[in-house]
């Protein structure tokens, strides 16, 4: 059955609430979809039945099961092989004659859902960079469920088959039931944290690299505004923010210039940040 | 662009003759190992990717991969294993014996697209 339109309301109203993530009218299909196994393990009838329940508030978990439902998109490894591309074999060298060796480099994967972009970033960044020079990425999610698959870096088969290269999986995995898990050399690059992009970004580092695809389609012009705005604070002055190959900084926040490496679109900060904020970070 | 797909599963070659066709490759199929050699030598043509299960009867698709790594005429076919075999061990074995890339069955058509795209053949997401 489809789900009812206060039913719709009532999710589209939680989520704008909890994540400032915009469920139009047509988004249904959506919802039924990612809300159906909710209903079935909470053992009721349907969608809408669930909805119910969660509306009477007996489960305060149930409210942010819903939230992490409708936040949690499907991942490959290496997605959009032109964007890796662009970043190992341009972005990546120009980014490493601005650094000294003894500078680790700091990468954010912004919506990093089950961790498959920050440990292929790690897989590339182990491959690629000289010896000695350090690096580390940050992954971060508003789904607590999905950072604790991420840090787990356990796989099912049918995960490890979108887009790993063979020779990643022996090299970087080990068979782990039915399943695979990252190697410990590779885990210890990358960490996880539970963020809203919508909310606080204190604490955390400055970075040379954010990638941060395909989120801000999810987010009304205001909160894209704000997003961009503090993404770019905590950005090194000459560090690159990636976006899906669809969005683009252009007619949300100016103060980034586009920048082409082969298939990649990158942005760099343009405007000059106060020196108050500057001395803050040194 | 052109591709053979080697299972001794007819469901198996139906699934994924559906599934490049739809990526709109030209698909040509065979039962074994060496039922793909015959039909390779009988093509004017050197296809661009061959989809190789692993267990068939009369020649395997490991034997079928080392004999076409050897010969000259098929440098530019590239290789994709298409099997239940999962163990590490034996990808290890696949990709020395001159396999590109490795698909673990079940598989999903965009994890087709996505081996592909990996062997520089399409471009993943083209299915949707």
């Amino acid at each position: 059955m489809s789900i009812g339109s206060p039913e719709f309301s009532f999710v589209a109203d939680l989520v704008r609430r909890e994540a400032a993530i915009v469920l139009e009218t047509g988004k249904e299909y959506l919802v039924e979809a990612r809300l159906a196994p909710l209903a079935r393990a909470a053992g009721v009838a349907g969608v809408n039945e669930f909805v119910r329940l969660v509306r009477q508030g007996t489960n305060p978990t149930h409210r942010w099961s819903i939230v992490e439902a409708l936040t949690t998109n499907e991942t490959s490894w290496f997605r959009d092989a032109a964007v890796f591309e662009g970043f190992r074999t341009e972005l990546l060298p120009r980014l490493l004659q601005q650094r000294s060796p003894g500078q680790p480099l700091r990468i954010w994967s912004a919506a990093a859902s089950t961790g498959q972009e920050a440990y292929s970033l790690a897989m590339m960044l182990t491959d690629e960079l000289p010896p000695g020079q350090r690096f580390e990425i940050l992954g971060t999610d508003i789904s607590k469920e999905v950072l604790d698959r991420a840090r787990a870096g356990q796989y099912s088969q049918m995960e490890m088959n979108r887009g790993l290269p063979a020779r990643h999986l022996v090299r970087f995995f080990q068979r782990h039931g039915t399943g695979w898990l990252v190697d410990d050399r590779l885990k210890s690059h990358v960490q996880f944290r539970e963020i809203n992009l919508a909310g606080s970004l204190i604490g955390l580092p400055r970075f040379d690299v954010v990638f941060m695809r395909n989120v801000l389609i999810y987010f009304d012009l205001p909160t894209k505004q704000s997003i961009l705005h503090r993404v770019r604070r905590l950005m090194a002055p000459d560090g690159y923010l990636i976006l899906g190959t669809a969005e683009t900084t252009r007619g949300i926040d100016e103060e980034f210039e586009q920048n082409r490496f082969g298939g990649l679109s990158a942005y760099r900060p343009t405007a000059d940040e106060p020196a108050a904020a500057l001395r803050r970070r040194a | 662009m052109y591709a053979i797909v080697i299972d001794d599963s007819s469901a198996m070659r139906m699934i994924l003759r559906r599934t490049l066709s739809s990526m709109g490759f030209k698909v040509v199929d065979a039962v074994n190992g060496r039922d793909a050699l015959d039909k390779l030598a009988n093509l004017d043509y050197v296809p661009d990717v061959a989809l190789i299960d692993w267990n068939m009867p009369e020649m395997d698709g490991l034997t079928f991969v080392q004999i076409v790594r050897d010969d000259p005429r098929y440098r530019r076919l590239s290789l994709l294993m298409v099997t239940t075999e999962s163990e590490q061990s034996q990808i290890v074995r696949a990709l020395a014996a001159g396999a590109h890339e490795y698909l673990i069955k079940p598989f999903t058509p965009d994890a087709v697209a996505e081996k592909l795209e990996l062997l520089g053949l399409t471009t993943a997401g083209s299915l949707t």
